[in-house]
């Protein structure tokens, strides 16, 4: 399992190198988010800084849903399930080499979006530690729900908007904790943001066991 | 002589379609095996079904020695199957798509190489083509990579679909020794065409698909109404017969 | 797994008694094993059309509150199934009066014959149909919940789990419907604003959208087997959030600074009358939820047999196909 999942996620970040349709098209949409946002809630400093850990885990899902659908395009489009059957790898092995991919390139974004987030809105960064832990166990929970809603979702015609009516609930309690562990480190008290991270670290540990489990049956579909 | 292939009454499904309704055919090992009929008649969904893509609505079916009704993926690791779609990443280069595809059935990384190496020789792939990401390839290139993966995997029963089309006479030639020389190494080949010209001269025996299931041979005059000659319901035991193209 | 039936013919990997025989009643096995409707002989093809012919003599309306015709035909009795079916039958008939008679007699003490409370005044009578929904919410996704595990395990796997799941889904999302706007008009008057993210609602709220996206997922074209395991599946991962979006929407709330609308503190005393209406309210929205769920399944079923017709159609037509 674990020779196939470097396998896969060596192979989906050597697509991503040559073909940079993350840097070229998945940042700038993130990018694009932020700053609708700040046009939507005003010029006035005020009402941004206040949101500016929501807004920017807003625009991290948002994200999610196409960084998902992007490692599903790459399988042979339409045939994505086939290939990834008869390759003879093991799923749970492409579940997490999918999802560490995933992962490797949403901390990239956030790096970017951080620093776009102290640009726009004028968040004060502090409490550094704290907004890392929160984007590394968000991400990886992240990713996991993405990667088996995106299995789900990857053979059938209505793809692009199943995905994300399946992913964009089920990460609601990320988008939560993630935002509230912010909230507390730039407010500069990270002592707050244990139990969020707790919540965090939870619901990746569960939906990693649950990818890990339910892949191989979901690939398993005709 | 052993069985590679065994399906009894195999019906399978798309939806509510019946791909097969109801295919028996035996498949002995080191066979030659030529798949024939019109557009629609389950050439594709009868390989699909052998290199265990699709499941077994009802009958049974026995490939290399596994159940179809059970373990599917097993039979997915000993098949080299050639489809449609060529299943390579655009954006990878031949070499790197040959690397990953001997490495992710299993071989280990140096082996896989050299595989890959000789696997790319045999198809002819030389010079700046093994470093060509897949996306500039012509269909015809394309085709010999995706037959290349084949071939490197070395499996006990190929199931190519349709393997000659878009490809030029030199190619079909390659192909056509490639099959032999498999075929001499104790793999069973099972190939579909239209074309009964070239792929007939290739194979032990032609089996006939229609409907979803196997028929006996039509008639060699295509303006004979078929009710003189065949059979209203075929009868799915009698073996189908053989038609050598000289 | 290969399993032949008594007749000697190969079974799906899948159960589905329910199907080829004539019982079409909530949760009644097959009384008498017959060749499953795809197997492609003369036999089952035969029975797969009598069973239809049942269906469409036995098919309760759900008009007619729960009345199904007491005729059934003559191929099902000579099966000796006919008692069994007319006897079910009887059985929902009664429940859907029950619920019926149940939910108006509910409504009746609510509006009129129980006091107004202290606090609450006339606001206390939602408390009458707004529980019970918020329950019967409740207990819908356990069952869809807990069919979806069943259909998945090996040893229980069966169409009808998943055709229980798919109907408790959709019976669930109607009365969370319900709840959120039962919940939303107790609020305004209490707090003045249409909507508290109080952690049951927002709960609520969530389950919602989550089992909407469950629907979504099984109305998406795929063979049976497909639907069933890919939805089931998706089920209980959708499942599995409930709990942590409970808690953090939770731990939201108490951690936040006090919110600027909070939970009136009026005190409620359900006592007497009131207490007996709500205790009817409870029973009869539970037996409201059986009925539709019986009909609900049975749609499924003749659903699902419908569609085995066809199949032996399109068998048929195949068929014919290779001998033109």
């Amino acid at each position: 399992m674990w020779r196939d999942a470097v396998l896969v996620c060596s192979k989906d970040l050597r697509i991503e190198a040559r073909s940079r349709v993350g840097l070229n098209q998945v940042v700038p949409f993130a990018a694009a988010v932020l700053l609708l946002f700040g046009l939507a809630l005003g010029p006035d400093r005020h009402a941004l800084e206040p949101a500016a850990s929501g807004l920017f885990w807003i625009a991290v899902l948002l994200t999610v849903v196409l960084a998902v659908q992007r490692s599903f395009a790459v399988e042979s489009a339409d045939s994505a399930r086939d290939g990834l059957r008869l390759s003879g790898l093991d799923p749970a092995g492409i579940f997490l080499g999918k999802g560490a991919a995933i992962v490797v390139q949403l901390l990239v974004l956030e790096g970017l979006l951080t620093i776009g987030v102290a640009l726009l809105y004028g968040a004060q960064l502090s409490g550094g530690l704290v907004l890392l832990a929160a984007c590394l166990t968000a991400s990886i929970g992240l990713a996991a729900v993405g990667v088996v809603y995106g299995a789900v979702s990857s053979g059938v015609r209505v793809k692009e908007t199943l995905l994300p009516l399946l992913f964009l609930p089920v990460a609601a309690p990320v988008l939560l904790g993630a935002t509230k562990a912010w909230n507390a480190a730039l407010a500069g008290t990270p002592a707050h943001a244990g139990i969020w991270l707790s919540l965090l670290a939870i619901f990746a540990v569960l939906y990693v066991a649950v990818g890990i489990a339910a892949f191989g049956p979901l690939l398993e579909d005709s | 002589m052993a069985l590679a292939v065994s399906l009894r009454e195999a019906v399978a499904l798309a939806d509510r379609f019946p791909l097969l309704a109801g295919v028996t055919l035996d498949v002995g090992e080191g066979e030659i095996v030529h798949l024939s009929g019109p557009n629609g008649a389950g050439k594709s969904s009868l390989l699909r079904l052998c290199c265990g893509l699709l499941s077994l609505a009802s009958g049974t079916g026995v490939v290399l020695g596994h159940d179809l009704a059970v373990d599917r993926r097993e039979v997915r690791r000993e098949v080299g199957y050639l489809g449609h779609a060529s299943f390579l990443y655009e954006e990878l280069t031949v070499e790197e798509n040959l690397r990953f595809a001997l490495r992710a059935s299993g071989i280990h990384s140096t082996e896989a190489a050299q595989r890959a190496s000789a696997a790319m020789a045999r198809m002819g792939l030389a010079g700046r083509l093994p470093g060509t990401p897949i996306v500039k390839l012509s269909a015809g290139q394309r085709r010999r990579a995706a037959i290349a993966v084949v071939v490197g995997r070395q499996p006990r029963l190929w199931l190519l679909d349709e393997p000659h089309a878009g490809l030029d006479q030199d190619s079909r030639t390659l192909l056509d020794g490639i099959v032999t020389e498999a075929r001499a190494g104790g793999a069973t080949v099972v190939l579909s065409s239209h074309d009964l010209g070239s792929a007939g001269a290739l194979a032990d025996r032609v089996v006939h698909l229609a409907g979803g299931r196997v028929v006996p041979a039509p008639a060699e005059d295509l303006h004979e109404p078929l009710a003189d000659t065949a059979v209203v319901a075929p009868d799915p035991t009698r073996a189908p017969e053989a038609v050598h193209v000289a | 797994m290969s399993r032949l039936d008594a007749t000697g013919d190969p079974v799906l990997t899948e159960r589905d008694d329910d199907v080829t025989s004539g019982a079409v009643a909530f949760g009644e096995t097959a009384p008498a094993a017959s060749p499953p409707p795809r197997a492609a002989t003369h036999a089952s093809r035969a029975s797969v059309r009598e069973d239809v012919d049942d269906a469409t003599t036995t098919e309760a309306g759900p008009a007619d509150g729960g009345a199904a015709p007491s005729a059934v035909s003559p191929k099902a009795m000579a099966r000796g199934s006919a008692p069994r079916a007319a006897r079910s039958d009887r059985v929902v008939r009664a429940v859907g009066t029950a619920a019926l008679v149940g939910v108006a007699v509910t409504v009746w003490l609510g509006l009129w014959v129980t006091p107004n409370a202290v606090d609450f005044g006339n606001l206390v009578r939602l408390l009458y149909i707004h529980p019970p929904l918020a329950w019967v919410m409740f207990i819908a996704y356990g069952v869809a919940t807990f069919s979806s595990l069943l259909y998945l395990w090996p040893r229980t796997r069966h169409a009808r789990f998943d055709r229980l799941a798919g109907a408790s889904a959709e019976v669930g999302v109607v009365f969370t419907g319900l709840t959120l706007v039962t919940g939303s008009v107790w609020g305004r008057p209490t707090w003045g604003v249409w909507w508290t993210w109080d952690p049951l609602l927002t709960t609520t709220a969530l389950l919602f959208v989550l089992y909407l996206g469950y629907l979504a997922l099984r109305k998406v074209p795929g063979d049976r087997e497909t639907v069933a395991r890919r939805s089931a599946i998706a089920g209980l991962i959708a499942f599995l959030d409930v709990p942590i979006v409970f808690v953090s929407v939770s731990w939201w709330r108490s951690l936040h600074q006090a919110p600027t609308v909070d939970v009136a503190n009026g005190h409620l005393y359900v006592h007497g009358s009131m207490a007996w209406t709500l205790a009817l309210g409870f029973v009869s929205f539970t037996l409201v939820y059986v009925w539709l769920m019986v009909h609900r399944y049975r749609l499924a079923v003749l659903r699902d047999r419908e569609d085995d017709e066809g199949l032996d159609a399109a068998l048929a037509e195949r068929w014919a196909e290779g001998t033109r």
